[in-house]
């Protein structure tokens, strides 16, 4: 019994590890198939609505993109804040910061969306010559533009200290030398500090995206007009429309799904060209290769 | 003050919390002079370099630099472009070289003439790496310099901004003892040809006793002796000092 056993792991040791995970990966493909099968899965329906669904991706990646661009001029912004001794700018961080990682992004959303016109037609309400009517039509926001700002308002929230960190990991030698050197604050941030510490702070900024675009899903409780809703909306409007809510949501998770490979490849290797550079190889300097990256040279 | 003098530093005293490292220091760097500081470690010499420019904000007492009197304190605005405009004039190199990894050699010593809008910055970079004997590294990252050539490198840095005087804080304390030869045949060149004048922080006695004009042992914060290196070295009749030579000998 006990030989059969052992041959049957040693004939198992033979196959490699990536196939093994391969062979469980099908498995689960299997099973999926199966449980689609059960559940009266309409393939059919799917291909029709493919296309509608897949339009929404243009949106989320603005929305996201948006989100990701708004998020780290204020995570820069919040960094300097928060490491400067002045107390107005290191205040206001203090509690853009808190109050942002302090409550719900959902509620984020609304707050924008819906405070801001309330706050401007009341104000246009009592102060009208101040606040035309065109004040309150620009602050009524399109549920996507308010989306992209709540969005990175709250990352950039999180980003900050991504960044304060990443700001503060720049050897101490560094700044006095610039200081030494008769550089101003501002040159000693742009060429020497913020070039470094960017070198930090981007792995983590990629991995901040990623999550962004699956947080775009949460725009589509704005309800945003068909013409530009992204992946959610589009999915949910048209499955609870015509009952196929299952075919719909699935369409959707696998576009995000496939969205989040596509960065991650790409974020893993920006984190591999990133971290590049400075580290001397344990075969010499020789060895590094000619196309050495400037460390982001700002 | 005279003519001749480029550094002043009169009464100078700096506390960190309760502790005191430098307690009350006078001392005058004259035109072309070369000022070798030496002594234990904790006797506050680095500290006295590190506030001569500001870097460590002095407790008390004052720094003159080209015709500027700055004492410690709170950085206001104003301040801060003062001590900005005193840096200008005084170069600094470092223990730890702190050369900026993501620039070429070339950048590293352009790079603060650029910032200070000073003409010619590319071409007068290339000549001081020629100076220091790398012009042909202009082109590398410095993780691909040995710390010779690096600190050599960190030298042209500060000599890009055309100061009047240099401050070395120990640069080859933190080198390989087959690299340190050739940083101080690059000072002793800067002393020697361009007579520009400099303190300098170190324990290498034989640089001391060849370039030096002026040897100064630091001893619980203050100057405790001063003199020419031939008195200091040869001849001192202080035994704190004697008891240092014979350790570091």
């Amino acid at each position: 019994m006990s030989d059969r056993l052992d041959r049957w792991a040693l004939a198992s040791a033979r196959v490699p590890f990536r196939v093994k995970v391969a062979v469980v990966w099908v498995a689960i493909f299997a099973f999926l198939t199966f449980f689609f099968w059960i559940a009266q899965f309409d393939t059919d329906w799917m291909l029709d609505n493919f296309e509608y669904i897949t339009r929404g991706l243009v949106w989320t990646l603005y929305i996201a993109i948006g989100g990701i661009v708004l998020a780290t001029v204020l995570a820069i912004l919040g960094a300097l804040a928060r490491i400067s001794s002045n107390p107005i700018a290191y205040g206001i961080s203090g509690f853009y910061v808190s109050f942002f990682r302090g409550t719900p992004l959902i509620v984020q959303m609304f707050l924008i969306y819906l405070a801001l016109p309330q706050v401007a037609g009341n104000l246009h309400d009592r102060f009208g010559d101040l606040f035309p009517q065109s004040f309150v039509t620009q602050l009524t926001l399109e549920a996507a533009v308010a989306g992209t700002l709540a969005l990175g308002l709250n990352y950039g929230a999180y980003m900050t200290e991504i960044f304060r960190a990443g700001i503060q990991s720049v050897a101490g030698g560094q700044g006095e030398a610039a200081d030494a050197l008769g550089m101003t604050y501002r040159q000693k941030m742009r060429k020497v500090v913020l070039p470094q510490a960017f070198r930090v702070i981007i792995p983590p900024t990629g991995n901040e995206f990623i999550a962004m675009l699956k947080d775009t899903a949460l725009v589509s409780f704005l309800g945003t007009t068909v013409a530009n809703a992204e992946i959610f909306r589009r999915a949910s409007l048209v499955g609870q429309a015509e009952v196929k809510g299952l075919e719909a949501l699935v369409l959707a998770a696998g576009l995000y799904w496939g969205l989040t490979i596509v960065f991650t490849f790409f974020q893993r290797r920006l984190e591999a060209r990133v971290s590049r550079g400075y580290v001397r190889t344990a075969a010499g300097p020789r060895d590094i290769t000619s196309d050495q990256p400037h460390g982001g040279a700002a | 003050m005279t003519g001749d003098v480029i550094i002043r530093v009169e009464g100078l005293h700096k506390r960190f919390g309760r502790l005191e490292v430098v307690k009350g220091v006078d001392l005058d760097l004259h035109k072309g002079e070369v000022v070798v500081v030496f002594g234990r470690s904790g006797s506050g010499k680095s500290t006295l370099l590190r506030c001569i420019n500001f870097l460590d904000d002095p407790t008390q007492g004052l720094v003159e630099v080209a015709g500027m009197r700055l004492s410690g304190g709170h950085r206001t605005r104003r301040k801060r472009e003062q001590v900005r405009q005193l840096r200008l004039h005084v170069g600094m190199v470092f223990q730890q070289f702190n050369l900026f990894p993501h620039m070429t050699a070339l950048d590293n010593v352009s790079v603060a003439p650029i910032c200070a809008g000073l003409k010619d910055n590319r071409t007068h970079a290339m000549e001081l790496l020629e100076q220091v004997g790398l012009a042909d590294k202009a082109d590398e990252h410095p993780i691909r310099l040995s710390g010779g050539q690096q600190q050599r490198v960190a030298i042209a840095r500060a000599l890009a901004m055309r100061p009047d005087a240099m401050l070395f804080d120990e640069p080859t304390s933190a080198l390989d003892p087959e690299l340190i030869g050739e940083v101080l045949a690059v000072m002793k060149s800067l002393a020697t040809e361009i007579h520009m004048p400099m303190i300098v922080v170190t324990h290498e006695m034989g640089f001391a006793r060849e370039v030096a004009d002026r040897a100064l042992f630091f001893h619980q914060g203050v100057v405790w002796e001063d003199g020419t290196p031939e008195q200091v070295f040869g001849a001192t009749q202080k035994p704190e000092t004697k008891k240092f030579l014979d350790a570091v000998l």
